[in-house]
């Protein structure tokens, strides 16, 4: 029954609380309008009624435009307040903040798989420490599908071929709600669960406990990385065929084309499917696609590997 | 005073275009653009029925939270709110007004004997329903559960349903939309009478023309979009795959690029319905005409340019976000300023509450809670939260159902005895417009509830929380259900019963309160000569063929 009484669901960002100052800002004015809208149509209609036998003659209207103009100025500016207030939030939605942690999410048709830096994984529950910055970082095997929690107000697409983003810092600890809200199929509906925030003790507890000690995504990756032969040219070894992985992510690289690119996410997926996309500059094209032969977590384990060579 | 005036002559004209043949080939063949306004209504009306029932049955199922005591399985579940919305969209509402009061009006508003191209127009009908036909095979051979929206790879590659049959529907269908827009274009610029100059157009003929231009450009793109989709799941071309080395997220581009501006397919007409029901009703020249009429033009084209909000979390640049978002809030200006001047025309007006005016403030009260819901969702964070949340499903259904159904519905009673030649209860019709907004508001009020707490659209089982708000829209759907059901039987009963109307029973200002109701075939006994401005209620005469007075 409070869903009757409450406007919006339980806050557990300090995010969720702005993003809530200004739907309230954007509900204040929607309700002002509707209201003033509302009784001058009534109060017209009342005051200026027809009444029966009457034979008054009603003037034509004469129009003031420039009274008309001033007031869609005005509304454009009330409108432009919510444009920058909305733009604003959306800025800092869109940039993680550089500690972020960092979780990997799979979306794939009807579940949500999940893996922690300490490599444990899960599937349709997100386990969070409260307080602390977190960055997940998101694709699909399948079709679009979309991560989103409510008591986060925060969503995003996970797109299949391409990583996007999403983060938060939850402060309140709890049990909330994880939908899929990107329509992907039958069981579109039960493509979801819970995100719990529980205290960093527990959390701790939590993600190294269980059966035996998980493999981290970095370490994953790194094994990857020697298996499927990438270290052979990509290694720290002068006059190597590929150019050295250590300490290039995030920054510019440059292509024998001539254009440039910062690399992340996208760019290093793209590279390990299809080499010839993008070539860096002073290199053969003789890497060979692994198209097929490495599967989406294990993309996003050597991602995460590459990521953290120095 | 000629005896053209004739308010409240009661007589039923003994030759009109109802009657003049009553053959099964004199309808299916006939060029008559009143007969083909008729084929729309009696096809457009099968497909509202059809796709109201798939949505007040997936609504009874979703009175339950499931998973447990479901009335539909879950695929069947998609496949009717899949049913619903490509009926809804396609077949009923983007054909709705332009093609039933719009084919029956225009003409007649302009003082023409027929379109400029009357057999293209026949076609139009005939395209429209191979299109129909198309996709209710689809539906009823195994249906589609894509949504209306056909994501891809979704429906490219991974849905094991009819796609391909209803996207061939909905792309014939597009050819109609054409066919239409393109008759009201050359018709509305060539064959107005004499002395209808552009600015004493009733504004229904500028909204049928912002209409016209939106359709002539945006449908093409969704018909190339249609063909992708096609080559894709059937020649397998990658184009949306990222698995063939597509891009999913182009697919949504080229779709909204169309779609949105359907929506204004969807409201346009049926804001230049308000505009002739509230002129008349306040027996008053509308306040601002030439700012409503522009601002129809500035909607249709300002509607091209805002595509990507329905893209904010699609994984598109946080630049087009912020783009796309500016350029949304500038659509809210024409807007709010078309809502102030049908306020001020009641300003000082002669106000009568009948049925059609019923419904045209059933437009406003609805269609502004539609508008300013609209804010939330061009405003970025807070569109974030409710993108694909029952918020967005009761904004845009306070848009196209409170505004186009509403303006369609109010069209369909203002000119009910001129298309019939026959009155309908207005007593009942008064009572049932009372209805359906009750029952629309019970409907769609609660999904904004429901969508600001995060229940995601398209969602067959959800949290236990969600049932109360469910039971009351399904409730609410229900009365909604009936309120139409009222206005078939007392319609329809009209037909048979209803007292002859006359000329012009309401009193109204406009060429097509001029000629008998219903029309002659070729709509005016003489050439009609326009003499007076438009809405021209302040004149004594009620006929614009009276010679000016000085």
């Amino acid at each position: 029954m409070n869903l009757l009484f409450k406007l919006l669901p339980e806050q557990a960002t300090e995010y969720a609380r702005q993003v809530d100052e200004l739907y309230l800002f954007i509900l204040a004015v929607s309700v002002f309008f509707t209201a003033l809208f509302v009784f001058l149509m009534v109060y017209f209609t009342v005051k200026y009624r027809h009444k029966a036998g009457s034979t008054e003659k009603v003037e034509p209207p004469h129009e003031h435009y420039t009274p008309e103009m001033i007031g869609g100025g005005l509304l454009l500016a009330l409108l432009m307040v919510m444009f920058f207030w909305g733009a604003k939030l959306y800025f800092k939605a869109q940039r993680p903040p550089a500690d972020a942690m960092e979780i990997l999410v799979t979306g794939k048709q009807w579940m949500w798989k999940i893996q922690h830096p300490s490599g444990k994984k899960e599937i349709n529950t997100l386990h969070l420490p409260v307080g602390r910055a977190i960055k997940l970082n998101m694709t699909s095997e399948d079709v679009i599908h979309n991560f989103f929690i409510p008591a986060f107000r925060v969503k995003n697409d996970t797109v299949p071929g391409r990583y996007t983003q999403l983060w938060f810092k939850p402060d309140k600890i709890g049990t909330y709600h994880l939908f899929c809200t990107e329509y992907c199929g039958t069981e579109h509906s039960r493509m979801g669960g819970y995100v719990k925030v529980m205290s960093e003790e527990e959390y701790e507890n939590w993600t190294s406990g269980g059966a035996g000690a998980d493999e981290t995504p970095v370490e994953a990756g790194a094994r990857h990385f020697a298996e499927l032969g990438c270290i052979a040219c990509h290694g720290a070894i002068s006059g190597a065929l590929g150019p050295n992985l250590a300490g290039v992510y995030g920054k510019e690289v440059n292509f024998s084309d001539g254009s440039s690119l910062v690399r992340d996410d996208d760019y290093i997926r793209e590279s390990i499917l299809n080499p010839q996309a993008k070539l860096v500059a002073g290199y053969a094209p003789i890497m060979p696609t692994f198209q097929g032969q490495v599967s989406e977590e294990q993309l996003g384990h050597l991602i995460a590997y590459i990521k953290s060579l120095e | 005073m000629s005896d053209a005036i004739t308010s409240t002559d009661a007589g039923f004209p003994a030759k009109n275009y109802l009657i003049e043949k009553i053959t099964v080939s004199s309808w299916l063949l006939t060029l008559d653009h009143k007969r083909i306004a008729i084929l729309y209504l009696v096809s457009l009306l099968a497909f509202f029925l059809i796709g109201g029932l798939a949505a007040l049955i997936f609504r009874i199922d979703l009175m339950t939270p499931g998973p447990e005591g479901k009335l539909l399985a879950s695929e069947t579940y998609n496949k009717f709110f899949t049913t619903h919305g490509i009926v809804m969209i396609f077949f009923f509402l983007i054909p709705s007004i332009p093609a039933v009061l719009g084919n029956f009006l225009v003409p007649i508003m302009v003082g023409a004997k027929d379109f400029a191209f009357p057999k293209i127009n026949l076609a139009s009908w005939y395209v429209f329903m191979a299109g129909g036909v198309l996709a209710l095979v689809a539906t009823i051979a195994g249906g589609v559960e894509t949504g209306w929206t056909f994501y891809t790879p979704y429906s490219t590659m991974y849905a094991n349903s009819n796609v391909i049959l209803a996207v061939c529907g909905a792309f014939i269908a597009g050819f109609s939309s054409i066919m239409t827009a393109l008759n009201f274009i050359v018709t509305i610029h060539k064959m107005r009478a004499p002395g209808l100059t552009w600015f004493r157009l009733p504004l229904f003929i500028w909204a049928m023309y912002a209409t016209a231009l939106v359709i002539l450009l945006g449908t093409p793109v969704i018909a190339i979009t249609l063909v992708m989709i096609f080559v894709e799941r059937v020649f397998g071309f990658g184009i949306f795959d990222p698995a063939l080395g597509g891009d999913p997220v182009l697919f949504q581009h080229l779709f909204w690029f169309y779609s949105h501006p359907a929506v204004y397919i969807m409201i346009l007409p049926a804001m230049g319905v308000v505009s002739e029901v509230i002129s008349c009703f306040s027996r008053r020249r509308l306040y601002g005409y030439k700012v409503i009429a522009f601002s129809s033009l500035a909607i249709a084209v300002i509607g091209f340019f805002v595509w990507g909000h329905h893209m904010f979390v699609s994984s598109q640049s946080t630049f087009a976000g912020l783009t796309f978002s500016f350029l949304t809030f500038f659509v809210a200006v024409p807007t709010a300023l078309k809502m102030l001047n049908w306020i001020m025309t009641l300003y000082k007006g002669s106000v009568r509450l009948t049925s059609p005016m019923l419904y045209a403030f059933g437009f406003l009260g609805l269609f502004v809670i539609g508008g300013l819901t609209g804010l939330f969702l061009s405003t970025l964070a807070t569109d974030i939260h409710l993108h694909d949340t029952y918020f967005v499903v009761a904004h845009f259904h306070y848009v196209m159902v409170g505004g186009g159904v509403m303006g369609f519905l109010g069209g369909i009673h203002f000119w009910w005895s001129k298309m019939t030649g026959k009155k309908y209860p207005e007593g009942l019709a008064v009572f049932t417009a009372i209805v359906i907004f009750i029952g629309f508001n019970l409907t769609f009020f609660p999904q904004f509830q429901l969508g600001a707490h995060g229940m995601p659209r398209r969602y067959h089982v959800y949290p236990e929380e969600f049932q109360m708000l469910h039971i009351s829209s399904t409730t609410g759907a229900m009365v909604l259900g009936l309120g139409y059901l009222i206005m078939a039987v007392y319609l329809i009963w009209s037909l048979v019963k209803g007292k002859p109307a006359g000329k012009n029973p309401w009193e109204a200002r406009g060429l097509e309160w001029e000629t008998d109701s219903p029309p002659p075939t070729h709509n005016f006994h003489d050439i009609p000569v326009v003499r007076h401005p438009v809405y021209a209620y302040e004149y004594e005469s009620e006929t614009s063929m009276e010679p000016e007075k000085t």
